[in-house]
């Protein structure tokens, strides 16, 4: 994040970076300031946009294409940092001759399959080791643990020495097949799917690529903007490509910045509130896949692969020493065979719809409004009025505290409060200033903070809440002789308690349980790389090892910034061991030099024989450039002394993904799951391994193919205003925030709003297949209608923020979502849809159901039509 | 040249009375950097305890503060300008422009030397004058002129006469409805006398509202101007930083990126007491005609 200063040049797409992450922006204004030019590109001008050089607006869900764009750019103009890209990516790897690309298959790839919508990964292989593909069971059992997840940190499973083409020429080394892929997202294409003009497209690539080399770095920065879409992950592996081809990844001022959504998401993904992760991206155990540690731990660290993921079992025992202690040893697997295990969806989504069909009795509700944040809204709330209980621990009695009482289903009569069964338990929770601990913000870095004062009331930590909630449970359960207690009876629970109640667990204790020790000597860990696969160390989550080096706590260092190097290492702690720019091997040519004194970081030091510099190396201290790995040889021995990417497979950066994506190797431009518009590029509309929920409480608005995609002509978006938190529940409750922007409002276009009949101030309603909601008309130029393909798109968009309680109240944009999701992570696609928007206020009770029900009919959305998957002409059966 | 009424002043402070007063302290506020955020109206709401001033959207772009009031001691205006080229197509599209209610005010003209769409926002606050006008007309001596050279309201002793709202050149200060009493920004004189930075300056994440020694802050200013000439950006000016204008200067002064009308600002702001001796002159003068007419005439009679 701090690095961002050093760029020559930022582009920020996918993000409203000044609006939602305004206290980091300042590195962007500091960038700024030293010459840096800052590009924004988005569906409406933004906070962010009057701040950058270049504002270039762009239809919602085209962002892949504006980036292949940049891609075929690069290529046809050969403006790669053709050393870099030779040295540090697959981009001179032969890929199978079974491959084919959606070019030749009209939007599929090789190896489809329409009965499960996955794809036999086998021939995305590079060549000669098709046999470790996915097969297309694997991927189906992939998509529904969103194991692709997993791959975040692990790489996937590819042998060591593999045929090459350093010359780049051979038709099926990586880079020609990346140039192939992308000859067709021409410029004139870019402006025919995104609606931006040809000269400011060419003005993005042209300083982009001027950025970027030997002497200058650009940084790449998205936020949800990009990662809420049914081809999420893929928007994001394309801003990769090209960040690899332009030798930007590993250098001062470049790399891609991904913006967390909220303050620590990124330490609740490092120790993860997820249903498929265990801390330190373990994977949760699958009750198939993984049926004893020995499978587990091999499905984490490919036996035979290079990388650091080779020594996963010593991460994997240290973690269950940590959760079991002295009950696990040799014998029991370290306590392997008490872990839970997947059976498939758990995912947040899968939930809710299991809670509406009475699958799931109870829910914990932590740090999260549902009711208002999350897509559905209205499935959010019948969901969880379908339960025996629920428990909401927050400040405030937000919407999914009250919804059996006040939700907009009361007024429709879908609930009653006298017949809602669901018994709801509010536990007041200490905010951030009322308890201490570690934040992890976005740039990875741990930052210890104090308790400023005591919570008030009954208000406790989410600490003290499980920590007792635990003790209870334990308690009840200490004289079971049943096989299934036998894991909460083994859990250490012994953290000290203090505070004037004498009853509130000590955080440090939990961090230092998290860094792990040496159980011989009792000693704090200092790197994981002391931990071992014999039960002698312990560690809650590997990548964490370190913050509590030297017995002390890293996290709570405040040096400042004039007191250090520019790197401000001394500040916080960032995992893994402190390296504030991952891959930093890479800012050192393959011999170990800088690539230029301007953008030195990390080089080989001759002299001392070791790597040096002003950050922590990303690389074995004292192995050398030229260091060749001996024939036969497995992980990280097997790391040659150019492999700049340590924890791939093969130690390269990936233009080509050959495993561990469920939608493709390459990113390719799919239209989103709501879309007035063809896919102007292949008869395959959308993403055709996208998770659907067909079920007539789920529709989905119709897109061409398909018929009546007019009824809801328009494209909108939603996401956060300034004066607001998320949901709400930290902002609708202070008068302070609520007065600066206080009411539910729609952004339209003057064009927009003078084809609708809208009136500035004045009410409308906006429509989807799922609800109908109330706003403000705010008419304003800083939306613009985009030409695409000919016609006129308009978009519309709304901020999310509103629901029933608090200071404001208004209706919720998310209630206008369904739920669809992206293949990969689960992720659900609510940066995108279409819409109806009319004039004045909503019907209200009972009329508004039928209402919408208007539009479902004239949609032809009958309860059991659901969307077709495959709508490519020429379907690729996998043979 | 300079007095106490006004024009250029070395120092107000020590004009006021002080003997070896401190530097004199001021806000510069760059709003080339402003990134809307508003962290300074609430983070000098959450110190100085300025109560809510209503849940209502007013439609001005991003803006639902309104401007400056008692209950809202600094503000964001938040301008949106459309490109010259649009002007036309939204005034036959009979659209009104948010923030900009007429379509011929500065900055928005078609030959304005822009091609692109613009969001403008300034973070406005009390100028703490080097000749406050609300201070010269106080008559209970609520106001004062602090150490540290800016203008304090002290609620305790202020009873609510509202001179210093017509006194005041920029329309900053106003009286609070239920209390009747005179409120404004204080340059947080609570914090900057422990040697804190104020409120709003110390919340800003991008470092658009800056504090500091006038002096200093002056220089600064000019350099940035010049950095952002340099870098094409001409349109960049300074707003309330010549000593030589009509309130002697500013105490909290601006980088604008177009005329100060634009941003609701006057463009030639003066003191009342300005033309005080001007009036006294006159006053004097007709005096002084009087008594010789008088004299004449009674001069003419003794004949």
């Amino acid at each position: 994040m701090q690095d961002l200063a050093n760029a020559d040049c930022i582009v920020i797409q996918g993000s409203n970076m000044a609006e939602a992450h305004p206290v980091g922006f300042q590195w962007v204004v500091e960038a700024k300031k030293r010459g840096a030019k800052v590009i924004h590109v988005d569906p409406r001008f933004t906070r962010t946009s009057a701040l950058a050089h270049s504002y270039v607006p762009v239809r919602a869900g085209a962002d892949i294409a504006f980036l292949g764009g940049v891609i075929n750019y690069i290529l046809s103009n050969e403006k790669d940092f053709r050393e870099y890209v030779l040295a540090y990516t697959n981009a001179s790897m032969i890929v199978s001759d079974r491959f084919q690309d959606t070019e030749d298959l009209d939007g599929l790839f090789s190896g489809f399959n329409p009965e499960t919508n996955t794809y036999d990964g086998a021939s995305w292989m590079y060549s000669g080791c098709e046999d470790s593909g996915r097969s297309h069971t694997q991927a189906h059992a992939d998509r529904e643990t969103a194991a692709g997840l997993e791959y975040e940190s692990h790489g996937a499973s590819v042998p060591g020495d593999l045929p090459q083409d350093p010359t780049l020429q051979n038709p099926r080394c990586v880079y020609q097949i990346l140039k192939r892929h992308y000859a067709r997202y021409t410029p004139e294409v870019v402006e025919r799917v995104c609606g931006v003009p040809q000269e400011q497209f060419l003005e993005v690539c042209e300083a982009w690529t001027a950025n970027s080399g030997r002497e200058r770095t650009t940084a790449l920065v998205y936020s949800v903007g990009w990662t809420q879409h049914s081809v999420g992950v893929q928007y994001i592996r394309t801003g990769a490509i090209v960040q690899l081809l332009l030798g930007n990844m590993g250098r001062p001022g470049g790399g891609v910045m991904a913006l967390r959504g909220h303050a620590s998401i990124q330490g609740s993904t490092d120790i993860p509130t997820l249903f498929n992760l265990l801390p330190g991206y373990l994977p949760m155990p699958h009750y198939t896949h993984h049926p004893t540690f020995a499978k587990w731990v091999d499905g984490m660290r490919n036996p035979g692969q290079k990388g650091f993921w080779s020594n996963a079992e010593s991460y994997a025992a240290s973690f269950l020493k940590a959760y079991f202690g002295d009950a696990a040893t040799a014998e029991n697997d370290w306590g392997y065979g008490w872990m839970p295990r997947l059976t498939g969806d758990h995912g947040t989504y899968q939930q809710v719809l299991d809670m509406i069909d009475g699958k799931i009795k109870g829910y914990f509700l932590l740090g999260q409004n549902p009711a208002v944040g999350s897509a559905h809204g209205r499935a959010q709330r019948l969901g969880m009025a379908n339960l025996d209980w629920l428990v909401v621990r927050d400040l405030y009695m937000i919407e999914s505290a009250t919804f059996w009482k006040n939700g907009p289903e009361i007024a429709t009569g879908e609930i009653t409060t006298e017949q809602c069964k669901t018994e709801v338990f509010f536990m007041p929770a200490a905010s951030h200033a009322e308890k201490e601990g570690t934040f992890t913000q976005t740039q990875r870095m741990l930052q210890w903070r104090e308790k400023a004062v005591d919570p008030p009331g009954d208000a406790r930590s989410e600490l003290w809440f499980f920590y007792h909630l635990g003790r209870r449970i334990r308690e009840r359960l200490a004289g079971s002789t049943l096989p299934r207690d036998r894991g909460v009876q083994a859990l250490t629970w012994d953290y000290p308690v203090i505070g004037e109640r004498g009853d509130e667990p000590d955080a440090e204790a939990v961090l230092k349980e998290i860094n792990g020790y040496d159980l011989t000597s009792g000693q704090l860990l200092s790197t994981f790389g002391q931990m071992k696969p014999d039960g002698s160390t312990s560690g809650g989550c590997w990548i964490y090892t370190g913050v509590f080096a030297d017995g002390v706590n890293q996290a709570a260092r405040r040096k400042p910034g004039r007191e250090q190097n520019y790197v401000a290492g001394e500040w916080g702690w960032a995992w893994p061991a402190n390296r504030r720019i991952l891959y930093n091997r890479a800012s050192a040519d393959p011999e170990g030099n800088p690539w230029s004194e301007r953008k030195r970081y990390v080089w080989w030091d001759a002299q001392k024989d070791e790597w040096a510099g002003e950050d922590v190396p990303d690389f074995e201290k004292k192995k050398p450039p030229s260091y060749r790995p001996p024939e036969g040889a497995v992980g990280v021995a097997a790391i040659s002394g150019d492999d700049a990417f340590i924890m791939q497979a093969d130690g390269k950066g990936w233009l080509f993904a050959p495993i561990g994506l469920i939608d493709g190797p390459m990113p390719t431009h799919y239209e989103p799951a709501e879309s007035p518009m063809r896919n102007p590029l292949y008869g395959q509309q959308a993403n055709p391994t996208r998770k659907v929920y067909n079920r007539p409480d789920n529709p989905t608005n119709p897109s061409p193919p398909e018929q009546h995609s007019e009824v809801f002509p328009y494209v909108f978006s939603t996401s956060r205003l300034t004066e607001h938190h998320t949901a709400g529940g930290m902002s609708r409750q202070l008068a302070y925030l609520s007065e600066l922007q206080p009411e539910m409002f729609v952004e339209v276009s003057p064009e927009l709003a003078a084809e609708r009949g809208l009136e500035h101030l004045g009410w409308a309603h906006i429509i989807t297949a799922r609800a109908a909601i109330e706003a403000k008309v705010l008419v304003t130029e800083r939306l613009v209608p985009l030409r695409i393909e000919g016609r006129r798109v308009h978009q519309l968009w709304m901020p999310y923020h509103w629901g029933g309680e608090g200071l404001v109240t208004g209706d919720s944009a998310n209630d206008l979502f369904g739920i669809v999701l992206d293949p990969n992570v689960l992720i659900q696609e609510s940066k995108v849809g279409t819409c109806d928007i009319q004039p004045g206020r909503r019907p209200t009770g009972p009329d508004l159901l039928r209402y919408v029900q208007g539009y479902l009919d004239r949609a032809g959305l009958g309860p059991d039509h659901h969307p077709p998957i495959v709508t490519a002409r020429d379907t690729d059966d996998g043979e | 040249m300079g007095n106490s009424l006004y024009g250029p002043l070395d120092d107000p402070a020590t004009d006021a009375g002080f003997t070896e007063a401190p530097p004199r302290m001021g806000f510069f506020t760059d709003t080339s950097v402003c990134i809307g955020c508003k962290a300074c109206e609430v983070a000098c709401k959450e110190w100085n305890a300025v109560p809510e001033d209503g849940f209502n959207l007013l439609g001005q772009s991003y803006d639902n503060t309104g401007g400056l009031s008692a209950n809202s001691w600094r503000h964001v205006a938040f301008v949106e300008q459309p490109a010259p080229a649009h002007v036309d197509a939204l005034t036959e599209a009979g659209t009104q422009f948010l923030g900009m209610p007429l379509s011929d005010l500065p900055g928005r003209v078609t030959d304005a030397p822009r091609t692109d769409f613009r969001w403008l926002m300034m973070s406005n606050v009390c100028k703490h004058c080097t000749h406050a006008g609300c201070l010269d007309v106080c008559p209970t001596g609520a106001l004062f002129r602090t150490e540290f050279g800016t203008v304090v309201v002290q609620d305790d002793i202020c009873n609510g006469c509202g001179y210093c709202i017509s006194g005041c050149p920029y329309g900053v200060i106003d009286r609070r409805e239920d209390d009747g009493r005179a409120w404004k920004c204080t340059l947080c004189y609570d914090r900057i006398g422990d040697g804190l930075t104020p409120a709003c300056a110390k919340a800003c994440p991008t470092e658009s509202i800056q504090f500091g020694e006038l002096d200093e802050l002056r220089t600064r200013a000019a350099e940035r101007v010049a950095k952002l000439h340099e870098d094409g950006v001409t349109e960049a000016r300074l707003y309330g930083n010549d000593p030589d204008d009509g309130v002697g200067g500013d105490g909290a002064f601006f980088l604008l990126l177009d005329e100060p009308e634009v941003y609701g600002l006057p463009p030639d702001p003066h003191v009342p007491t300005r033309d005080l001796v001007k009036m006294w002159k006159k006053a004097g003068l007709a005096a002084l005609s009087m008594v010789a007419t008088a004299v004449v005439v009674f001069a003419g009679r003794s004949k």
